[in-house]
């Protein structure tokens, strides 16, 4: 739909009456969500949580849903059979702003099945209800039908709306039929679509702000669906976790709640169409960059990242057919297809604060394994490592070359409109860090450091003209470097005063400006287009006006995915890029272009009859160092949570300790019980347990001895299907992890001296911390003993 | 041993909502953070990487469990500081006068060069309130910010409680419950408070608001005319849709 939640989009906090929260890890868009929650509390809207665990936020939630793991995309799509069958739905907002009326090639025989009617100039069609007569999506004036029909050269096409009601209205979707699955009762799931549906249609709001579409209509008030969703990665790390994301906004957008007073709302850089965004580069040439940016939006088989012989291009196999809109990248399996040579080895890894040994891996042990395997004649499969990161963490003894970062208070850093800015819905906002303390060892900030070898590689735009070194360090390079001309990373005080915003030549004195105004800059969003988005003529020309895009990007929301449809017609034999045998039918089922459930995994249920799930502690908040000496003492170890029902079956007490086997590994490890919890789930805090020697403690610390990892339970692939092939334990789509997939069987067991499996202590490059610390800034007692 | 002033007309305070505390510990961390580097002697940090951590904090969250005899077990994170009692029995227990309650605000306080470090005051408060700081050997605890919230070279929105200040949810608020006209003392009316063992006969200033009741919906009977269905399969769908669009 142009926009995604996490940080880049959020409910209408000030006006939501009922907002439903879905899986969410605790740990991103962090501190607006808890003032977003604290705002609906007080002024008590209800809040509706969606979440094996009762939690953070779910503790808070006014209704708790302790749904099983990995079944969210049916609960959704159970509520859309209800509303669609209630025809609780927004019409007038399907047919204006939505794809719904938007007419598909019906033809099952057609090789255009299921792709959009498009005029010769490639606009795609509606049938005006006006005139009965086709006409472009866009046209001015265009009221589309979202039940038209229409014959041409013998084809007949109907609306997306037609195949929705085709879909979603067969009883499969029906509450009865999905409720024990996930851990639900039917009426449950019947009662919470009636509440969306009164709150969104019987208590709508309205904001009383004239507005015109991009079809030229002027619109006397912003009418409002007060209904809202918020989802994290606790629905989209399963297998099923892109198609569940759609799920989950086509119920929104069924409901009319998107870009709407009381629904979701998007945060600048977005709403932007998959049109906007680039597409994936993988040309390389010797000697010259890359043909364009390596992460993008494919719209079809043509933008894959593919070799000549049809094979990834890309080491992560990114934007292949194993999973094709890889709009990420899979960092999971980097080092696993490294060491296979699959699709090809590679002479250096070269990584950022990324924990790849310990908790940032799936199958930690293996991953170990394959940094340091050799091959026949004693070299090491991968030949070089090169790390950089502000903490001893276990990843360093790894590396041949280690590039000691800074902490984020000894660097500049940049919260960019290019990235992943710190924006509101009503104001387009970026931020900077800057230095506040010196350095007291030898370490460099890593931003600084690539600005040096980029130049010392002489890449190009890390160079000038003579050769020399183009930004002397980050803070240079924030100023100076521009995307387009007049845009660079930081959004404000520029133009040689100071005085453009968003636009504008360089301003030697930026960074100062940030400095002053508390390190952040906000454009704020003129009333008239806070609302609709992605079709207010002027929130697209204030969009533009700030160097969001260079022409306004009026687009429909994608109910149905043409892009997906296009990767389902090449596996049915469509086209000249085709796709490897073995996965054609995954992607005919799988790249559904309407949302749709399956199984996130095939594990034997009676085998390993548990979900098993991990969170970040809120505590840790995007603190890398979870070693530090305050954090360690709220979480410094990890018990494993069981619900009643577990711990009554299996006759645990407290101060247990448990085998945890999966298909791949076992661990063992403390327990703990857990009433709020769904009744066949257990989860665990991440990131605690650490390796012996490594992060500078003790090589007794609680967090070596009794913290563990769920990782080792975790592999990067699927258990062998006998076919030879290495099947990535990842989305189908978007080749997300699936690290939620984890299924366990659990038995009570004798404790052992420490948490198992335990490996030989790391030997630490920086020694251990101080014994006692007594912190204080000031001179006199201050420091360390 | 001490003496406890009159009562005083100021009573400076906090109102904690369990409603909201979503057991983040922000407040905990700028506590420590604050106070480290302010009141008295820092907040050691005894074996501060090793086998036993153990360091002083002022306010600490308690997370637990609530099962109710039907319906889904809830959560309840409570945070925990010096609850600035109106007859606080650590003041009176402590025989050196270092622990005190201030007449003009209702603050409790440790004078750390008069204090030294029996624990009496420790054993005293039913709360737990208090923390002995085991590299300086002087009792720790809550000082509700006295030198943020007197503080006139502060911006005016930081003149309160780092706890309160940092609190992303909104869950912690400060002010004068002498005053019944006071945003707290309104807040306090307006919502079901409690203070904690009033058995003890402490008369904590500090008001804890109580979570709302929660999983009402599950009690909700269901309607039959809830949802009533417009069709039941694709065709009859498309012709309601025909006839809904005409009266758009």
């Amino acid at each position: 739909m142009g926009g995604a939640f996490w940080e880049f989009g959020q409910p209408d906090w000030d006006n939501t009456k009922l907002f439903m929260l879905f899986g969410v890890a605790e740990d991103h868009d962090s501190n607006p969500i808890k003032m977003g929650i604290g705002k609906l509390k007080q002024r008590g809207a209800r809040i509706i949580g969606v979440n094996p665990v009762r939690s953070g936020y779910n503790a808070v939630a006014d209704d708790w849903i302790g749904i099983t793991p990995g079944t969210d995309g049916l609960l959704i799509l159970a509520l859309v059979h209800c509303l669609m069958a209630a025809g609780k739905i927004d019409l007038d907002y399907l047919s204006r702003w939505t794809n719904a009326p938007l007419l598909l090639n019906d033809d099952p025989d057609s090789p255009d099945y299921g792709l959009f009617l498009r005029d010769a100039e490639g606009n795609k069609l509606v049938i005006d209800k006006k005139t009965g007569q086709s006409a472009r999506w866009d046209a001015k004036g265009v009221r589309p039908d979202l039940n038209g029909q229409l014959q041409r050269d013998g084809i007949t096409h109907r609306t997306v709306m037609a195949r929705l009601a085709a879909k979603y209205l067969d009883p499969a979707y029906a509450p009865e039929q999905v409720a024990e699955r996930c851990g639900l009762q039917a009426g449950q799931i019947r009662k919470l679509a009636a509440d969306l549906a009164r709150t969104a249609f019987d208590e709508a709001i309205e904001i009383k702000q004239s507005w015109t579409d991009f079809r030229g209509e002027t619109h006397q008030r912003m009418v409002g669906r007060p209904v809202s969703f918020h989802a994290m990665r606790g629905i989209s790390a399963h297998a099923n976790g892109f198609q569940t994301c759609r799920a989950l906004h086509l119920l929104q957008i069924l409901l009319g709640a998107v870009e709407v007073p009381g629904g979701f709302r998007f945060k600048p850089p977005y709403p932007k169409p998959v049109s906007a965004h680039p597409k994936p580069h993988c040309k390389v040439t010797p000697g010259a960059p890359l043909d364009g940016p390596h992460l993008g939006y494919v719209q079809g088989p043509e933008d894959l990242c593919l070799k000549e012989d049809g094979s990834p291009a890309r080491i992560d196999k990114a934007y292949s057919w194993e999973n094709p809109m890889s709009a990420h990248g899979l960092m999971h399996m980097v080092i696993s297809n490294a060491y296979a040579g699959d699709p090809y080895p590679v002479d250096v890894l070269f990584m950022y604060m990324a924990n790849m040994s310990w908790n940032s891996s799936m199958n930690s042990g293996g991953v170990m394994d394959m940094l340091t395997a050799r091959d026949e004649e004693g070299n090491y499969v991968i030949p070089k490592i090169i790390y950089s990161d502000a903490y001893s963490s276990e990843m360093v003894a790894y590396a041949d070359l280690i590039l000691p970062d800074t902490t984020y208070l000894e660097r500049h850093d940049c919260i960019s409109l290019l990235d992943r800015p710190i924006s509101e819905a009503d104001a387009a906002a970026d931020a900077i860090r800057w230095p506040v303390m010196e350095p007291d060892r030898d370490v460099r900030g890593f931003q600084s450091v690539l600005c040096d070898l980029g130049a010392r590689l002489g890449l190009q735009g890390f160079v000038k003209e003579d050769g020399s070194q183009k930004y002397a360090d980050y803070a240079d390079y924030i100023t100076h470097h521009e995307r387009r001309p007049g845009i660079g990373p930081l959004a404000g005080w520029r133009g040689k005063k100071g005085q453009k915003s968003g636009r504008g030549e360089i301003n030697e004195d930026q960074l100062k400006a940030y400095r002053d105004n508390g390190s952040f800059f906000a454009a704020h969003i003129p009333q008239e287009a806070l609302y609709f988005k992605p079709w207010n003529q002027a929130y697209q020309e204030w969009a533009v006006e700030i160097g969001l895009y260079d022409a306004p990007q009026f687009y429909l929301f994608d109910l149905w995915s043409e892009p997906l449809r296009r990767f389902q017609l090449a596996a049915e034999g469509h086209g000249t890029r085709q796709p490897p045998d073995h996965l054609r039918a995954r992607i005919k089922t799988q790249l559904d272009p309407l949302p749709i459930w399956y199984p996130p995994d095939s594990a034997d249920e009676t085998a390993y009859p548990y979900h098993a799930l991990t969170q970040r502690p809120m505590a840790m908040y995007h603190s890398w160092g979870t070693q530090n000496a305050w954090l360690r003492q709220i979480h410094g170890q990890n018990p494993l949570y069981l619900p009643d029902a577990i711990w009554q079956e299996k006759g645990f007490a407290e101060g247990d300790w448990a085998e945890v086997r999966s298909p791949h590994g076992s661990i063992t490890v403390p327990v703990a019980r857990m009433a709020g919890l769904n009744s066949r789930t257990v989860w665990t805090w991440n990131a605690i347990g650490k390796r012996k020697g490594a992060w500078a403690l003790d090589e007794n610390a609680p967090e070596a001895s009794k913290g563990f990892l769920l990782n080792h339970l975790i592999h990067e692939l699927l258990p062998p299907k006998g076919d030879g092939l290495r099947w990535a334990n990842s989305d189908p789509v978007t080749g997300q992890a699936a690290w939620f997939d984890l299924r366990v069987a659990i038995a009570k067991t004798d404790p052992p001296a420490e948490a198992q499996p335990v490996f030989p202590a790391q030997k630490s490059p920086v020694g251990r911390g101080p014994q006692d610390l007594r912190q204080q800034s000031r001179p006199s007692k201050a420091g360390e003993r | 041993m001490t003496k406890l002033p009159a009562a005083s007309e100021k009573k400076l305070g906090l109102v904690i909502d369990l409603d909201i505390c979503v057991g983040c510990h922000a407040c905990v961390i700028s506590c420590k953070g604050w106070n480290t580097e302010n009141y008295g002697a820092p907040l050691s940090d005894m074996d501060a990487y090793g086998e036993n951590p153990v360091g002083s904090f002022l306010n600490r969250i308690h997370s637990f469990e609530v099962q109710p005899d039907d319906g889904p077990a809830q959560s309840v994170h409570f945070p925990k500081s010096c609850l600035h009692c109106e007859t606080a029995p650590c003041v009176t227990v402590c025989p050196t006068g270092a622990s005190y309650k201030r007449a003009e605000d209702g603050i409790v306080l440790v004078n750390e060069e008069a204090c030294i470090g029996c624990g009496l005051c420790a054993w005293a408060c039913p709360y737990g309130a208090r923390e002995m700081d085991q590299a300086e050997g002087v009792m720790k605890k809550c000082t509700l910010c006295v030198d943020r919230i007197y503080n006139e070279n502060l911006a005016a929105e930081d003149q309160i409680p780092a706890c309160v200040r940092t609190c992303p949810t909104g869950a912690r608020h400060f002010g004068d419950f002498g005053d019944p006209d006071s945003a707290v003392s309104q807040l306090v009316a307006a919502r079901e408070s409690v203070d904690l063992m009033p058995e003890q006969g402490t008369k904590p200033v500090n008001k804890y608001l109580l979570p709302r009741i929660k999983d009402r919906w599950l009690d909700q009977p269901e309607a039959d005319d809830m949802l009533p269905a417009v069709a039941e399969e694709p065709e009859g769908f498309l012709k309601w849709l025909d006839k809904a669009l005409e009266k758009l």
